[in-house]
């Protein structure tokens, strides 16, 4: 009997070895062809948009409620000392917004001057929830709610709105209903980043290993006239072929020297709160088209 | 094919429990691997093949989802699952020792490969740092799932065995 076909009642089977062989193959192919190319996402993506999607956007929410739940119990002691804190903190607010009103309105008619526009509101955006998280423990990648056909893109800039707006990260892979997002705290990622007091040119790194700290890594900077201090803001650098010119992305952390006595490098507080992301701001606009 | 939905239908929950509700429970970041869980399972419990088949699916879901390129976790899964399929004829229900210690040999080398590949081969060379900080938490607290989710791997098995039994029973 050949050992390829063997006789399990009637029925032809491949034995195990030689399955795990095909498939090793098959896998390696498949590899090969991504690496350089991705012809296979657009029908897998589509699969996924309606196997698993529906059904993550559902469950997100009882994840979502689940850690709500958590973080309330670690919380509510803190929180009603810090209420108490906040109240007042809340009336000397009130009676020093009042005077940054002035101000405000001061700035308004000066800007209008200067025809400066607010910080990104001249990209069209589309809001998005996040629904999932990688499944593994190494990159920091997600999925949103939205996709091709509400109009997004590879490559589409994803920020978050709100008081701690900032850059999230870009999209790399779309389906029809869902994309997936790369971030920028991510090992893999890397983003050209200026600074927004001294237009120094640096480079972002994702790191996984500052990110328990909540920060990542910069490097590259080229601070001759040593002006740049910590707490100093970050932007996206007009140069940076991926990402839209002047995106928050943090503040400075701790500076050093690098041993080559040139460069500088360090660690970074990313702008946003990557723990508690629920829901994104995509911008509707590709790099190309801006710089015309 | 009563089998194949099940075990489809296995996937596709962990699939999607490890995706959203894990991620709202997760300690430091850290989530547990239940796609490990149920192709090292299903790799002791039905043997080689098997066990290949599903960690290869596993993997394919993953690498759809959340890879770089395509081929990659599958290939790392499908050699989990085969390899828990040698440990098939040691296999008794009652132990969960065995179970256990397989299942956590598993996320262990999966967790190192997925560093040695993706990592190291980067120049991330500090291995102890990622050692304590991701790999150990994550086989902690996927040996705390194991101890939940194996039991009811377990008695869907034995479920779908007897079935099977019955039906071969039948024809004789």
């Amino acid at each position: 009997m050949s050992p390829i076909i063997k006789k399990k009642g009637e029925r032809f089977t491949i034995p195990g070895k030689y399955l795990l062989f095909i498939l090793t193959v098959l896998c390696t192919v498949m590899m090969l062809i991504t690496l350089s190319t991705d012809i296979f996402n657009k029908p897998l993506n589509t699969v996924v948009g309606y196997v698993i999607v529906p059904f993550q956007k559902g469950l997100s929410s009882a994840g979502s409620w689940l850690s709500a739940r958590s973080d309330e119990l670690v919380q509510i002691r803190a929180l009603l000392e810090e209420n108490e804190a906040l109240k007042r903190q809340v009336t000397e607010l009130t009676l020093e917004n009042t005077q940054l009103q002035q101000g405000w309105y001061e700035l308004n008619t000066l800007r209008e001057l200067y025809k400066l526009d607010g910080k990104y509101e001249e990209y069209e955006k589309i809001g998005a929830r996040i629904i999932a998280r990688d499944t593994g423990n190494w990159y920091h990648s997600f999925t949103i709610d939205k996709g091709e056909d509400d109009g997004l893109a590879v490559d589409m800039n994803v920020i978050a709105g709100g008081e701690n707006g900032g850059l999230v990260g870009r999209i790399v892979s779309v389906g029809p209903n869902w994309a997936k997002v790369t971030s920028i705290i991510s090992d893999n990622s890397n983003v050209g980043g200026q600074m927004l007091a001294t237009g120094d040119m640096l480079i972002i790194s994702g790191d996984l290993e500052m990110m328990q700290n909540g920060m990542i890594r910069f490097s590259q900077l080229l601070d001759s006239a040593g002006m740049v201090v910590t707490g100093d803001k970050i932007v996206t650098s007009d140069i940076s072929d991926k990402y839209l010119p002047g995106i928050l992305i943090g503040y400075i952390g701790e500076i050093n020297l690098d041993s080559n006595k040139l460069t500088k490098s360090g660690s970074v507080t990313p702008a946003v709160d990557f723990e508690h992301l629920d829901e994104v701001l995509v911008i509707l606009e590709l790099k190309q088209n801006v710089s015309e | 094919m009563r089998r194949k939905i099940t075990v489809g239908f296995l996937i596709w929950v962990c699939f999607l429990l490890q995706s959203t509700v894990f991620q709202g429970i997760a300690f430091n970041g850290i989530v547990p691997n239940l796609l490990i869980v149920l192709t090292a399972s299903f790799g002791f419990m039905r043997g080689e093949k098997e066990g290949l088949l599903i960690g290869f699916f596993c993997g394919l879901l993953c690498d759809i989802y959340f890879g770089d390129v395509i081929g990659f976790y599958s290939l790392v899964m499908m050699y989990i699952g085969f390899l828990n399929g040698k440990f098939s004829s040691g296999f008794y229900p009652e132990d969960i020792k065995l179970p256990l210690a397989l299942i956590v040999v598993s996320d262990l080398s999966y967790s190192m490969i997925c560093y040695i590949c993706m990592f190291l081969l980067r120049g991330r060379l500090d291995f102890s740092y990622f050692f304590l900080h991701v790999i150990l938490p994550e086989a902690v607290y996927t040996t705390i799932v194991t101890l939940l989710l194996y039991p009811c791997i377990l008695f869907v098995n034995v479920r779908l065995e007897n079935r099977e039994k019955r039906g071969a029973q039948k024809f004789v």
